[in-house]
């Protein structure tokens, strides 16, 4: 299936000796010029792009105290080294949180520290070359940016805001990398990252309309650039479109109806990922956020619900309010912006859901904390509510649910290895090796508890999962999302559905009740 | 008084400057530059009470330490908890009257040596055996931990086998606390302590060892998740909105 090895799934996940450029080769494609000139970056390589990427580096030092501190404080304990799950995957040494940082600290010793400026050689301090921009392009595309290594730093550091200013710098310099800025650029010109238009969004959503209808019995439906809704969600692109993303919408569909609420899409904003993040760029990130601003006023929406995506929760509960806020003109009584899963939560907590449990017992359960929701982001308004909530979720929509290792969820989850602009074909091998560790702790549970699968609340995640899992021996569609759970499990009122549970339904197997 | 006694004076005046200047200004810098997204490494608290204790678990005990790596926690422990120790006592070199509490500290103090000692050759040989720490190791990261070595040595030497005259120290570092610089005594063991003593300050705000102020302005451990409530905005990004609404 593939023409590089696999990693072998072992009993224990074993900490590597550490080999140096085995995966150095391993590059996206890079940016094509108009997409770089989109997005405000140069077409290409700039002549003098050493002296523009050390300006580059001054500037963001003192735009960042994230950067800054994380620079000076790093101790090289090695605390960090055994947690990267490329690192585990690959076993290529600079994909250790500290040497992945240390490509970038090494030019920063040497430019900006006196110690790096006059000892280069005792500080590990190096000129900015070409096969330092080659490296950092490597392997700052080998990070997902899921934060894992912050976790364990005795400071904190973080890799995602080295390597995000890594690749703001690159971009800077005219290098920039296809993937995400191709996206950004469709997201300006089109309005989602999957390039789908207006009319084909319509399309989409009155084909789940007729789905749900043959399904349930029930008219469900699924509102776009509806004005006057009082809630706009927003959900990743990928969920219009792919399997299983596409089980989740049409259960937020359904929780939303038995709600009673009043809610639209919006094509201008029909997507919530935010991919400004992965390329450490403000700019980009306050302009792909503003335009949910911008329908959230155009609609006259009273309320912002995201859909499930991982990344773009962290910049929504994060960042939103700082790059689009104030959010003075929305209904102050919801939090804003609120998650589907918080929605959810709390429908089912004042018992305003019908859930059949039973319709889910084909499956036993795990859940994957998507690294960016666990790590970067909260929900429900109380410390740890992000793991909370997705699981109480999951676990009133099914009998079976087992959890896998707990060093391998929560804040320490594994990233899916698909994350930061990596969920491209051309690093697909960086992908499987990364996808290892969550795959070690997927077989630990199937074989101990007779786990079939995983549910997740990230579209990165169930693209990539359905995309690796066959490489490690499992099923492509073992990946679901939490709303597909609840969109089987929940009983609309008047369904055939309800009819059936109630007994109430006649031979034809029709409802009886108006 | 001495040439050498005069070196020293000269030294300690200059490291002791060179330290709290490079340190005012480094954490100057840190304090100064803004974090213009919250982004605390989750979960987070969400009070600033919530946050001081969770710096404080990380500064006394060294929590996420604690999680990534036993080893490291254990040696990380010994040694820094054992300079702590070392230090304290050392205040009766530089008081007078010496604080009562400084008179507790002192028996445990000269013990604490050997774990700081313990501490850093544990650390030291990690740097050797385990490959990953070999990678990432530099030269600058072996002096450091054989200049502290050296300073625990020399000063284990002192307390233990070979003392040296601390009444004469004492004259000497009140008489440079009071700017009126007395001589000190040239045995070979204090000079060399003090020596590489003098060099660690030096070094300090310009190394590595900056992860002692830095990690109080780490902005994954010292920001409140209370970014849904309240707006987090720098003024550089202020900027890019002005005109705009």
């Amino acid at each position: 299936m593939a023409d590089f090895d696999v990693p072998e799934l072992k009993e224990y996940l074993e900490v590597p000796e550490p080999r140096e450029n085995v995966t150095n080769h391993l590059a996206p494609f890079t940016a094509k010029p108009d997409h770089q000139t989109d997005l405000g970056f140069p077409a290409e390589l700039v002549d003098n792009w050493k002296e523009v990427a050390i300006d580059k580096m001054g500037d963001l030092l003192g735009k960042y105290r994230s950067l800054r501190v994380f620079l000076d404080t790093c101790v090289h304990c090695g605390a960090c080294t055994d947690k990267c799950h490329y690192y585990l995957g690959t076993t290529d040494a600079n994909n250790m949180p500290v040497a992945r940082q240390e490509l970038l600290r090494k030019v920063y010793r040497r430019y900006f520290t006196f110690a790096g400026k006059y000892f280069p050689k005792l500080v590990g301090a190096t000129d900015l070359t070409e096969e330092v921009l080659d490296d950092w392009y490597s392997y700052f595309h080998q990070c997902s940016q899921c934060r894992r290594c912050s976790v364990f730093c005795p400071y904190g550091i973080d890799t995602a805001e080295i390597s995000m200013a890594a690749r703001e710098i690159m971009d800077e310099v005219g290098k920039g990398q296809k993937y995400c800025n191709e996206i950004i650029a469709k997201v300006y010109k089109i309005g989602n990252n999957l390039g789908l238009p207006q009319p084909a969004l319509a399309d989409t959503l009155e084909g789940l309309e007729e789905d749900i209808e043959d399904e349930t019995g029930v008219k469900v439906r699924l509102p776009l650039d509806e004005k006057g809704a009082d809630i706009l969600l927003i959900t990743p692109s990928a969920d219009f479109f792919a399997e299983p993303h596409v089980d989740g919408l049409m259960g937020y569909a359904k929780v939303f109806h038995e709600a009673g609420v009043s809610w639209t899409l919006s094509s201008e904003a029909s997507e919530a990922a935010n991919f400004g993040m992965f390329i450490g760029s403000y700019d980009n990130m306050r302009k792909l956020a503003l335009r949910i601003r911008k329908a959230a006023l155009d609609l006259g929406v009273k309320r912002i619900i995201f859909g499930e995506c991982g990344h773009a929760w962290r910049v929504a509960y994060s960042f939103l309010n700082t790059l689009a806020g104030p959010f003075d003109f929305l209904d102050q009584k919801y939090p804003i912006p609120q998650h589907i899963c918080e929605f959810t939560y709390d429908l089912l907590n004042e018992n305003k859901l019908r859930m059949n449990k039973a319709e889910n017992d084909h499956m036993t359960l795990t859940f994957h904390d998507s690294c960016n929701v666990a790590r970067g982001a909260g929900m429900g308004g109380f410390e740890g509510g992000q793991f909370v909530i997705p699981r109480a979720v999951i676990k009133a929509s099914c009998n079976n649910y087992y959890d896998m290792d707990d060093d391998t969820i929560h804040d320490a989850t594994f990233c899916c290895g698909g994350g930061g602009g990596l969920l491209t074909d051309d690093l697909m091998e960086i992908r499987v090796k990364g996808a290892m560790p969550r795959m070690q702790a997927l077989k630990q549970v199937t074989e101990e508890h007779g786990v079939t699968n995983l549910a997740a609340i990230c579209a990165i995640c169930k693209s990539q999962f359905a995309k690796t899992l066959p490489y490690f021996g499992f099923s492509m569609d073992q990946i679901v999302s939490v709303h597909q759970l609840v969109s089987n499990a929940i009983v609309l009122k008047g369904s055939e559905q309800e009819a059936e549970l109630d007994g109430t339904a006649d031979e034809n197997g029709e409802a009886e009740t108006a | 008084m001495s040439l050498v006694s005069a070196l020293y004076v000269g030294l300690f005046y200059f490291a002791t400057v060179f330290l709290v200047v490079g340190l005012v200004l480094r954490i100057k810098t840190y304090a100064q530059t803004p974090a213009p997204l919250k982004i605390p490494t989750m979960p987070a608290p969400r009070t600033e009470t919530g946050v001081a204790l969770r710096m404080f678990r990380e500064v006394a005990f060294f929590e996420s330490l604690f999680r990534s790596n036993k080893w490291i926690w254990l040696f990380g422990i010994l040694f820094h908890f054992g300079m702590l120790l070392v230090l304290l006592r050392h205040l009766r070199y530089f008081t007078e009257p010496v604080w009562f509490w400084v008179n507790w500290v002192q028996p445990f103090g000269k013990y604490a040596a050997f774990a700081m000692l313990a501490g850093l050759l544990g650390l030291w040989a990690r740097r050797f055996l385990v490959a990953r720490i070999r990678y990432i190791s530099t030269p600058s990261d072996h002096l450091m931990l054989a200049l502290l070595v050296g300073i625990a040595m020399s000063g284990i030497g002192m307390s233990f086998l070979v003392h040296t005259d601390i009444i004469s120290v004492k004259a000497f570092f009140l008489g440079m606390l009071h700017f009126s610089p007395q001589s000190l005594p040239t045995d070979p063991l204090l000079l060399v302590h003090l020596g590489l003593v003098a060099t660690l300050m030096i070094i300090f705000p310009i190394s590595k060892l900056l992860h002692a102020p830095g990690v109080f302005f780490s902005p994954t451990r010292n920001q409140t998740d209370s970014s849904r409530e309240q707006r987090h905005i720098a003024d550089w990004a202020k900027e890019l909105e002005a005109g705009e609404r």
